[in-house]
């Protein structure tokens, strides 16, 4: 029933952007820059800048040109951001990007709630950044939400999602991050979803973005790792509440997810101690307290 | 059945220890009423196992000073099993006169910890237990064996899996029915969890054993999957993740029944409980100790109004 775990994992941190994005208080543009710094100071490969979403939607983004210009690009890390749509692509190409997000939904309820349209029309948008981004040689990475459980649908059926993670990837997408948005999943429903999408898409394309909401990301993620996948987005000190849930946690913790690794002998690169420090660096700019248990054991003990 | 694909077990008992375990690390002394009334609803939830008490010198737990009222106050409900703490033959004899049916004595895997926490060697710690043991086998009475510090110790960092095999040996072969296996500190992993079963279960039948898992490192949950995977059927957990860690102030202790349940029900395993009636207990002795749950299901819950 273990399996056999990867030998590496890449962690995928999306604390400036995920995380940024869904807590209360707006970060000083320097602010953005020095965590993001700090990060790349850490070991990880990839951390998520921000979002050329407009800003009249997304206020914590708005400074998206400065802090793309702003952060050391060290080589060998990749600095992803987010395109909603070609204008989008254009200004963060322009500014810098040199690998792009896009997001989709396995929720028809959730893609008219969150971007005005259907699922069918979103892709639609998405080809024409994925053709900017091919001609422009840009690798572009997929994002599914709800993979888990809709904020309004409930239950979200596997094959559904399987089917957009297909349709992105046959699209162009390198990557395809499974978002379990409200954080409702289980290693059950985990498991179900994962048997599915594996089935369209192969697992070394797959990566699993947890939230916390309900406690059960680290044991989710064990689950996604047991069936081969090697590719984990995770948040810095948790930051990034639930916007569907108020009070409630969002993103999984960084710190969290590299001590699990640590203990299971998965090499990430990712120097714990450095990331504790960058946490403690950016909870103390939000004026908050970690989301990350490692964190708050590891002060005392 | 899902859980069954899966290889995992159909049934986990959950044995509840917020009660005892949970209160006994929470600085707010609670008072015998509202401990009582705290069991009475958890006797309510479908919970089979509920840590009721400690029967220790109040000199050294104030919390569980009232062990005696409490014990003979509560209400006991068939099919329920009310085990609690009796550390010597002194505490074993009064948790019977108090009505008690069943006890729990408290080893640990690791020698400064033993000394530190009781003041005695391992070895002499297994002569008191034996006392017990040998007195419980007379009265028809089960005796659980908890190991401490399975997966780490606060004064010896690494423990070795093969020293928890021995210890845990010690308490099956004298006459305890089940062997509960903690993460004191909460500093294990999955990788760890696993090494440490491995051992134990060369020595003991895994129907005797379980796991009681602390969340100072986020690892609980994980860590428990691990165990249930490995056929572990038997999980400890304490409604709204009552009791800190005394080792790292201000940081988790145990972890949370409503999140252990919400993942088993997830995972299509049946425990016989209704997590909303264990949100609701949770919700009482949080409001009694005036603090914040630690069950992020309880969190989420009240924040989406669907509690």
């Amino acid at each position: 029933a273990s399996g056999a775990y990867p030998q590496r994992v890449k962690v995928v941190e999306v604390g400036p952007r995920d995380g940024l994005q869904n807590e209360k208080n707006i970060v000083p543009t320097p602010v953005k820059i020095s965590l993001i710094n700090m990060l790349s100071e850490t070991g990880l490969q990839v951390i998520e800048a921000t979002s050329f979403v407009s800003p009249k939607w997304v206020p914590q983004m708005a400074d998206h040109t400065e802090v793309m210009q702003g952060i050391n690009k060290l080589p060998g890390i990749s600095y992803p951001v987010l395109t909603p749509n070609l204008k989008g692509f254009q200004a963060a190409v322009a500014a810098g990007a040199k690998e792009v997000s896009i997001f989709g939904a396995a929720s028809e309820q959730f893609t008219k709630k969150n971007i005005n349209c259907s699922i069918e029309e979103s892709l639609e948008r998405f080809e024409e950044v994925m053709r900017a981004a091919r001609e422009a040689s840009i690798p572009v990475r997929g994002y599914v939400s709800c993979v888990l459980g809709c904020p309004y649908e409930g239950k979200i059926s596997a094959a559904k999602v399987a089917e957009v993670s297909k349709k992105m990837h046959s699209m162009g997408c390198y990557e395809i991050s499974l978002g379990d948005t409200i954080g409702v999943g289980t290693p059950g429903s985990m498991r179900e979803m994962l048997a599915a999408v594996m089935k369209e898409v192969p697992v070394g394309a797959l990566a699993v973005h947890c939230h916390d909401t309900y406690g059960q990301a680290l044991a989710n993620i064990l689950v996604a790792l047991q069936m081969g996948v090697s590719v984990v987005d995770a948040s810095v000190a948790g930051l990034g509440g639930c916007p569907y849930a108020q009070g409630a946690s969002g993103n999984v913790a960084t710190e969290d997810l590299v001590y699990m690794l640590n203990g299971l002998g998965i090499h990430t690169g990712v120097d714990l101690q450095k990331l504790m420090d960058t946490g403690t660096f950016i909870c103390n700019a939000l004026n908050r307290k970690t989301n990350s248990k490692v964190s708050q054991a590891s002060c005392r003990l | 059945q899902e859980s069954q694909a899966a290889g995992l077990p159909e049934y986990i008992k959950i044995v509840e220890v917020g009660p005892r375990d949970g209160l006994q690390n929470e600085k707010v002394i609670v008072p015998t009423d509202i401990k009582i009334e705290l069991i009475n609803q958890l006797s309510k939830t479908g919970l089979p196992a509920i840590e009721v008490t400690s029967f220790v010198s109040s000199k050294w737990v104030p919390q569980m000073a009232d062990h005696e009222e409490v014990m003979r106050g509560i209400e006991q409900h068939p099919g329920i099993r009310y085990p609690v703490l009796t550390p010597n033959l002194q505490g074993f004899h009064s948790a019977i006169a108090a009505g008690a049916t069943e006890v729990s004595v408290f080893g640990a895997a690791s020698e400064s910890f033993s000394k530190m926490n009781i003041n005695c060697s391992i070895e002499e710690s297994i002569a008191r237990f034996e006392e017990v043991t040998k007195s419980a086998r007379n009265m028809n009475i089960p005796v659980r064996g908890y190991v401490s510090c399975a997966l780490g110790c606060p004064y010896e960092g690494r423990i070795i899996p093969d020293k928890v095999a021995e210890v845990s040996k010690r308490l099956y072969s004298m006459g305890c029915y089940e062997i509960s296996l903690g993460d004191t500190i909460g500093v294990g992993t999955p990788g760890s969890m696993k090494k440490m079963l491995e051992a134990v279960m060369k020595e003991i039948p895994v129907s005797a054993l379980a796991v009681h898992c602390h969340d100072t490192y986020g690892q609980a949950l994980a860590n428990i999957l691990t165990a249930i995977q490995m056929g572990v059927a038997v999980v400890d957990s304490s409604v709204a993740g009552l009791g800190g860690c005394p080792y790292a102030k201000g940081a988790t202790g145990n972890v949370a029944t409503e999140d252990v349940i919400y993942m088993l029900n997830g995972l299509g395993i049946n425990t016989g409980v209704n997590l909303c009636a264990v949100m609701e207990a949770g919700n009482f002795i949080c409001t009694a100790l005036n603090k914040k749950t630690n069950s992020k299901v309880a969190q989420a819950s009240f924040s989406t109004g669907t509690m």
